[in-house]
């Protein structure tokens, strides 16, 4: 067996070359002095293929088209068997590599690797860090929900504010600031067809230049023997990339990458924040106003990535060991400081949002169909802590039945009665009496009447602030005016597409003195508490049109 | 330090070590991203079917004998989708009453096919398919009689609901 195997690897070698050429790959002499601090180039090329494959997969199930990108992605998240996994291990590797890179070139400024002969392998460096940069901007419309697109919408103003580029920029995004269809195909088009082969090239290239210039060596390695990539080093290099893969795919597994209503350009209560590696340039941008504004857009940030590009021909001192480079250190430790705190200002000067509740549109959202009634039962399905002794979809106890059942074969009347005095009505019940309002009871009832085992889990995903706000509703009998999702009356504006038709502060003074704002209005007076004001107000807001 | 010989036998386990190390990581980390990955593209979405029966027509309006080809509209969930399209079933009502509702595509290569009056046969102009009246095949490549709709009939109104395979169970 072993031989024949040794037999076809020989006849293989001896047609492509490939052993010969991985053995070469392989034993590659490094310095003695290599060691952990160099693994961050191998890693940041794992995530790129991590991002390669996740990316090339979420294809398989998404329209690159604005609303079909946004319905295909809900339909990655809520209905494929994973989807959540591989679209959070896609959206946490980007942020990984930026972080990866980062650290690469962190490592080899500080031991001045950049230095004679190597200055085009940095340059290369530079160019792919760029790169992973412009995978961030145009991977982050392509949910085409409202972060997406107002964030985007932020980023091509800018790029039309360069000068002299600026006209010509803002049509290759996509002409007239408008962000829409095309500059959605032309951020797609970039992300999945132009950058990929893009940054393969761009790592061959750098590659190349490592090998051909040898990984750097300190000045003491020149006594020293070399040693070789495989498998000392290359071990080192797959330990960093295990670490790296394993908080990764925790992320993907533990944390749910949210996504927003579909993207609204009317929508005026909106704050775009960009993703946190680029909160530092959007902060930037604050320093400066007026006619100085594209000093912080656009010429301090060209400036930087030139000085980068030209870091080996400003430093052409003699290669030092790291621990005397104090000016590199003191460069890389300032960078930092000026980093963490144009990020740390931009976060805390981030405004608490408006809309201070928001919907995950991740996860299924049938809540939004039932109406008020129903939904103000699901809030006092939870005050009673039913799921005690029942179980509903993937939660609860099974003490009691199963209530997804119960709607087959008993009606509103019997449930009412079974509420009121359990044992009374199925003998040898240990279900306690719920003490509940008859009206409070119907929505109970109503609420478990709607109940089966195909819609347990997604109604379970109503949010706190539906749930409360469908109570306030109830209580102010607002259905005996108005219309939600078909159900009350129509003395009163439906109140379904009321996020279209007015904002929210007018929403809320409305509540407090209608005639005010709608002179002729016969609406009440309604003086809630913040809390209620605030539910009912993003419960309406919720509202499907 | 000493440089590294591989006759040194404490060498050779270090560098087993390593080797060994590198095609575990290698492995775990194909499987767990394998893994999810064929779970992705191979297991069905959690497509939430709703049953539905729809009303192609008029029971009472078919001779017996006679297959008629009826259209409707029905919703179907397609990915990401719901879409409405127009979509047709042949009718027969046997002489002893019994109603039954083909799909419209011949079981072989899913060309169109259509009656035969003069033969008494449904006929599948692509590679010449056979059908009898009941389903079955008389002659031709096709490799199962023709696919049927679930069909019931209510207040005289012909319901039709999923096509199936025969053979196939009803979920």
């Amino acid at each position: 067996m072993r031989r024949r195997w040794d037999r076809l690897s020989a006849w293989l070698d001896n047609r492509t070359g490939v052993q010969t050429a991985v053995r070469n790959f392989l034993y590659e002499d490094i310095p003695a002095s290599s060691g952990w601090h160099q693994v961050f180039g191998s890693v940041a090329i794992f995530l790129f293929l991590v991002q390669a494959f996740t990316g090339a997969l979420l294809a398989f199930n998404y329209a690159p088209t604005p609303g079909d990108a946004y319905n295909s992605l809900r339909y990655i998240l809520t209905e494929i068997t994973a989807g959540r996994l591989i679209r959070g291990l896609h959206h946490w590797g980007a942020s990984m590599m930026i972080v990866v890179v980062v650290l690469h070139m962190v490592q080899v400024f500080l031991y001045g690797a950049y230095k004679k002969p190597r200055e085009a392998t940095w340059m290369a460096g530079v160019v792919l860090l760029l790169v992973t940069l412009a995978y961030g901007l145009t991977g982050y419309l392509l949910p085409w929900d409202n972060r997406a697109y107002w964030g985007t919408v932020v980023a091509t103003q800018i790029a039309a504010q360069a000068p002299l580029l600026g006209p010509y920029l803002s049509r290759l995004l996509g002409g007239g600031g408008a962000v829409g269809v095309v500059t959605f195909a032309r951020f797609y088009g970039l992300h999945v067809l132009l950058l990929p082969p893009a940054t393969l090239l761009l790592i061959a290239v750098h590659v190349y230049l490592v090998r051909k210039h040898g990984v750097a060596p300190a000045p003491e390695d020149e006594l020293r023997p070399a040693k070789k990539f495989y498998p000392q080093q290359a071990f080192k290099d797959a330990v960093a990339i295990a670490v790296a893969f394993t908080i990764l795919f925790l992320m993907a597994a533990a944390v749910r990458v949210p996504l927003e209503q579909l993207a609204d350009p009317t929508d005026t209560l909106y704050t775009p924040r960009p993703e946190w590696y680029f909160l530092f340039l959007f902060q930037l941008l604050k320093l400066f106003s007026g006619p100085l504004e594209v000093v912080g857009s656009v010429v301090l940030p060209g400036l930087a990535v030139l000085a980068l590009i030209l870091v080996p021909f400003v430093d052409r001192t003699r290669m030092v060991n790291v621990t005397r480079r104090f000016a590199a250190a003191a460069f890389v430790v300032l960078a930092v400081i000026g980093w963490g705190g144009l990020t740390a200002a931009a976060v805390l000067t981030t405004p608490k949002e408006a809309r201070t509740e928001t919907v995950d549109y991740s996860a299924p959202t049938d809540w939004m169909q039932l109406s008020p009634q129903e939904l103000a039962g699901v809030a006092y399905f939870r005050t009673e802590n039913c799921i005690a002794c029942h179980v509903v979809g993937e939660h609860g106890t099974a003490v009691g039945p199963d209530l997804t059942k119960t709607a087959i074969h008993k009606d509103a009347a019997w449930m009412i009665q079974h509420f009121k005095r359990p044992s009374l009505v199925r003998p040898g019940s240990s279900m306690p009496p719920i003490q509940l309002s008859d009206s409070q009871l119907n929505s109970l009832a109503a609420f478990l009447l709607k109940l089966n085992s195909k819609n347990a889990t997604a109604l379970d995903n109503a949010p706190e602030f539906a749930a409360e706000g469908a109570l306030v509703y109830q209580a102010n009998h607002c259905g005996s005016c108005h219309m939600v999702n078909g159900v009350g009356m129509k003395v009163g504006p439906p109140l379904n597409g009321l996020s279209k038709r007015q904002t929210r502060s007018w929403v809320e003074d409305h509540f407090a003195d209608p005639q005010r704002l709608v002179p002729d209005s016969v609406m009440p007076k309604y003086h809630f508490s913040p809390k209620d004001l605030n539910n009912l107000t993003s419960y309406l807001f919720a509202l499907p049109e | 330090m000493k440089p590294e010989t591989l006759d040194s036998a404490e060498n050779l386990t270090r560098r087993n070590f390593y080797v060994g190390a590198i095609y575990a990581i290698g492995a775990l980390i194909a499987a767990a991203l394998g893994m999810p990955a064929v779970a992705y593209l191979l297991l069905p979405p959690k497509a939430q079917k709703a049953d539905e029966w729809i009303d192609i027509g008029d029971a009472s309006r078919l001779a017996p004998n006679a297959p008629t080809e009826m259209s409707f509209r029905r919703n179907r969930v397609d990915g990401w989708k719901v879409i409405s399209e127009k979509s047709t079933a042949w009718v027969v009502k046997t002489s002893d009453n019994r109603v039954t509702a083909f799909g419209p595509q011949c079981t072989h290569l899913g060309c169109a096919y259509h009656w035969d009056e003069t033969k008494d046969e449904f006929v599948c102009p692509c590679h010449n398919s056979l059908f009898a009246l009941d389903g079955s095949v008389k002659a031709g490549p096709a490799p199962r009689p023709l696919d049927r709709y679930d069909l019931k009939i209510a207040a005289g109104r012909l319901l039709i609901g999923e096509l199936r395979q025969p053979g196939e169970r009803k979920s």
